[in-house]
C-alpha cells in the first residue's frame, strides 16, 4: 500500500533581507522576497529519503499561506515531492499558530496521511510548537526534533539529541515527526526537477473546502496580540579600551557594568 | 532595467544555482585560490543539479536544452557571487559545443553520458608558446599512422588543463595548399594516453582558482576515431564557435562588474571618513551612477546577443563588439569600485581585489581587444 507522507512547509520572508511590518503589525510580505523556510527543506529531504527507501510512497507538500506561498510548494516539488496542496483564504490573514495548526490538521485529514513531517521551527516565527499542536489535534503520536529517522513496516524510529542525552524513539504510524537541521543537508532542486515540477499537481483549497469557519482563524481570533513592533536599533560603535597598564581592570569593569558576568 | 529574457523555470533554476554558489562555492574561494584549482569533485556536484547536462541530449542523460539562456544564468550567478569557475566555463561554453556539433554517434555514446553526470570534463588547446592570436600559425602536428595519429607539440595557457579528462587539441594534419588555414584538425586526447604530459599549473595574476596549464604531447598515439569533425576543417569549426565563447566571457565580465558595484555600494555605506560616510560624498555618488549606467548599457547589449545567439543570428563581428564593450566596461567599473575602497580594496581579503585581478585577462583571452577590433573593422568594408 502506498505510504502517504505529508510535509508541512512554510513560506517565509527571506531571512537575509530586512524585516518590515504592515500597519496591523503582521509581517509585511510585499516588502521582502519570500521563500521556502530553510528549516522545512530538511523535512522535505527526509521525506524524499524515506520515499526512496520505501517500495511505494507518495509525498504531498502542504502549506497555509498567501498566493505567493505557491513558490515554496513549487520548490518542494522541484526537489522531488509528488504533489502540492495550498490552503489559501483571505480570512487567514494574521492567523496564529493555533489557527494554523487547525487548518493544517484539517487539510492533512482531508488529503489522508500516514506520516506528517515538519521542520523544527519556522525561520520567521520561530515558535517550534506547531508539530506538537498538530499531533495533538490529529490525535496521533508525535516525535519532535529528530536528527535521524527511518520508517519500516509502519513504524517510525528516530533519534533525538538533547543536551545531556540522546533518546531513541519509535512510534506506530500514523504519526507526526519534526526534524532538526542536523538531519542531513537538503538537496538542491535540479534543472530536471524544476522542469518536472511544472507538470505536478498543485491543488488550492479554501477554508470551506477543509471545513473551517472564518471565526476560527485570522488576526481577530489569534490568542496573542502584537502591541508594538520596533526596528532593531542600528549597531553603535563599540567601546575601545586603550591598555595603559589598567586594561584588564577596565575590561572587567565593562563586563561587570553590563552585567555580562 | 528589468530584463525580459527569462521565464519562471529560468528564475527557479537561477535560485537553485544562487543557493549552490552561496553554499558550495563562494565560501571556498580563498582555499581554492591558494590551491590554484578547484577540486575535481566540484564538477560532480554541479552535475547533480543539472548544470553539466543542460545541453547534452536527453538520450545521454542530459536535459537536451537548445538555448544558451541557462548557461548564461549559471555564469551570471557565479559572477554575482564574486567567484570564478574557469574550468567549468570553458568546458560548458567553449568545448561542449564542438562535441554537440561535430561528434559522430559512436563518439556521442562514448563521451556524452560522462559529460552529463560530471565524470568527464574537457578543455581545448589552441594556444601554443609561439602562437596565440595568430591561430593558423600553430606548429603542433598530427601525422597519420595506420588507424592512429601521432601527435607532437606543446600547448600553453590551457584553462582546466590540470583537471581535464579530455582535451581537444588543435593540430596540423596537413600542410598542402597555399591557405595556412587549411589542414588543421581537432583531436580528442584522453587523460592517461602515453606521451601526454601535463606541465606546470601556471601562476597567474588573477583567476587563481582556475587551473591553467602547459600541455606537452610527445609522440602521443591518438586513434583516428578520436578526430572530431572533418579532418583538416578545424579552422572553420573554431571560428564558427567563437561567438558563443566571446559571449560567455562577456557575461562573466558583466556579472563580476555587477558584483563589484554591489560590493562598493555596501562598502561606502559603512565606511566613515572625515565624519561622513563615503557614500555621502558627491564624487562617490557620481562615480557609482556612472558605473550603474555603463553596466545597464552593457547588459542591454549582452541580452540582445544572448537572444541572437539562440536564434542563430549573432555574427562574429557582433560577438566581437559585445566582448570588446563588455570587457572594457568591466575594467573601468571594477577599477573605480576598487578606488572607492581605498587601501582596503588592495587587500586580498577584500573580494574587490580578486575581481580586479581576475578582470585583467578578459581583454586578452578568447581573442584580445585588438583582435576584436580587427574582426569588427573587417565587417566595415573599409
Ligand atoms: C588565463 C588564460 C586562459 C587561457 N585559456 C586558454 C585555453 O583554454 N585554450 C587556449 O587555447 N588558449 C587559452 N588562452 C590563450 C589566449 O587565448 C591567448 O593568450 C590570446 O589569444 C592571446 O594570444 P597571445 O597570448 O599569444 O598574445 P599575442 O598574440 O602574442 O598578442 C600580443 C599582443 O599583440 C596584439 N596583437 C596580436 N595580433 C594583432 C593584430 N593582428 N593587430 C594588432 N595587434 C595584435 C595583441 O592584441 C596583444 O596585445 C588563455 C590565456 C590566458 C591568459
Amino acid at each position: 500500500m502506498t505510504m502517504r507522507i505529508v510535509v508541512c512547509v512554510k513560506y517565509v520572508p527571506d531571512a537575509t533581507g530586512d524585516r518590515y511590518f504592515a500597519d496591523d503589525l503582521t509581517t509585511d510580505r510585499e516588502a521582502v522576497d519570500g521563500l521556502l523556510s530553510e528549516l522545512d527543506e530538511y523535512a522535505v529531504e527526509q521525506a524524499l529519503q524515506i520515499a526512496e527507501a520505501a517500495d511505494d510512497a507518495e509525498i504531498t507538500v502542504l502549506t497555509v499561506g498567501p498566493e505567493d506561498a505557491k513558490d515554496a510548494l513549487r520548490k518542494a516539488l522541484s526537489m522531488g515531492a509528488d504533489k502540492a496542496l495550498h490552503v489559501e483564504d483571505d480570512a487567514l490573514h494574521g492567523t496564529d499558530v493555533l489557527g494554523t495548526s487547525l487548518v493544517l490538521a484539517k487539510a492533512v485529514e482531508h488529503t489522508g496521511y500516514d506520516l506528517v513531517l515538519c521542520g523544527m521551527a519556522s525561520t520567521d516565527g520561530g515558535m517550534g510548537v506547531l508539530p506538537a499542536i498538530l499531533a495533538e489535534r490529529l490525535g496521533v503520536p508525535q516525535m519532535t526534533l529528530l536528527s535521524e529517522l527511518a520508517v519500516q513496516d509502519g513504524v517510525v524510529t528516530g533519534r533525538r539529541d538533547g543536551d545531556s542525552a540522546s533518546e531513541e524513539l519509535r512510534a506506530v504510524l500514523p504519526a507526526v515527526v519534526s526534524v532538526t537541521d542536523q538531519s542531513g543537508e537538503a538537496r538542491y532542486p535540479s534543472f530536471k526537477g524544476i522542469m518536472a515540477a511544472k507538470k505536478k499537481p498543485l491543488e488550492s483549497l479554501d477554508l470551506s473546502d477543509v471545513g473551517i469557519e472564518e471565526d476560527q482563524v485570522g488576526l481577530e481570533n489569534a490568542w496573542t496580540t502584537v502591541l508594538e513592533a520596533t526596528k532593531r536599533p542600528a549597531r553603535t560603535a563599540g567601546t575601545i579600551v586603550n591598555d595603559e597598564g589598567e586594561g584588564g581592570k577596565q575590561l572587567a569593569a565593562y563586563l561587570a557594568d553590563g552585567r555580562f558576568v | 532595467m528589468e530584463r525580459n529574457l527569462f521565464d519562471e523555470q529560468h528564475d527557479a533554476f537561477r535560485a537553485t544555482v544562487r543557493q549552490f554558489m552561496a553554499k558550495e562555492v563562494a565560501p571556498h574561494m580563498p582555499e581554492w585560490e591558494a590551491a590554484g584549482m578547484v577540486p575535481r569533485e566540484l564538477f560532480k556536484k554541479t552535475a547533480q543539479i543539472g548544470i553539466n547536462g543542460l545541453q547534452v541530449p536527453e538520450a545521454f542523460g542530459g536535459a537536451g536544452v537548445d538555448s544558451f539562456l541557462l548557461n548564461a544564468i549559471v555564469f551570471e550567478e557565479i559572477g554575482y557571487a564574486a567567484a570564478s569557475l574557469g574550468g567549468l566555463q570553458v568546458h560548458l561554453n567553449t568545448v561542449l559545443p564542438y562535441f554537440l556539433e561535430y561528434a559522430n554517434d559512436e563518439q556521442k555514446s562514448r563521451w556524452f553520458p560522462g559529460f552529463a553526470d560530471g565524470d568527464l570534463i574537457a578543455s581545448i588547446a589552441m594556444t601554443e608558446p609561439g602562437t596565440g592570436s595568430d591561430l593558423a600559425g600553430m606548429t603542433t602536428t598530427a601525422v597519420r599512422d595506420g588507424d592512429d595519429y601521432i601527435l607532437n607539440g606543446a600547448k600553453t595557457f590551457i584553462t582546466g588543463g590540470i583537471n581535464a579528462d579530455l582535451v581537444i587539441v588543435v593540430a596540423r594534419t596537413s600542410r598542402d595548399g597555399d591557405n595556412r588555414r587549411d589542414g588543421l584538425s581537432l583531436l580528442v586526447v584522453e587523460a592517461g594516453m602515453e606521451g601526454f604530459v601535463r606541465g606546470r599549473n601556471l601562476e597567474k595574476l588573477g583567476l587563481k582558482s582556475s587551473d591553467t596549464a602547459e600541455l606537452l604531447f610527445d609522440q602521443v598515439r591518438v586513434p583516428a576515431r578520436n578526430v572530431l569533425g572533418a579532418e583538416g576543417g578545424a579552422f572553420a569549426m573554431l571560428t564558427s564557435n567563437l561567438a558563443q565563447e566571446r559571449l560567455s566571457i562577456s557575461i562573466t565580465a558583466q556579472a563580476t562588474a555587477t558584483a563589484a558595484l554591489n560590493l562598493a555600494i555596501d562598502y561606502v555605506r559603512e565606511r566613515k571618513v572625515f565624519g561622513r560616510r563615503v557614500a555621502d560624498f558627491q564624487n562617490t555618488k557620481f562615480v557609482l551612477a556612472d558605473c550603474a549606467t555603463e553596466l545597464e548599457a552593457a547588459q542591454a547589449l549582452i541580452d540582445r546577443a544572448i537572444l541572437a545567439l539562440d536564434t542563430g543570428t549573432l555574427t562574429p563581428a557582433d560577438a566581437a563588439k559585445v566582448k570588446l564593450f563588455a570587457t572594457e566596461t568591466q575594467a573601468r567599473v571594477i577599477d573605480r569600485c576598487l578606488q572607492l575602497h581605498g587601501g582596503y580594496g588592495y587587500m586580498r581579503e577584500y573580494p574587490i581585489s580578486r575581481l580586479y585581478a581576475d578582470a585583467r585577462v578578459t581583454r586578452i583571452f578568447g581573442g584580445t581587444s585588438e583582435v576584436m577590433k580587427s574582426v569588427i573593422s573587417k565587417s566595415l568594408a573599409l
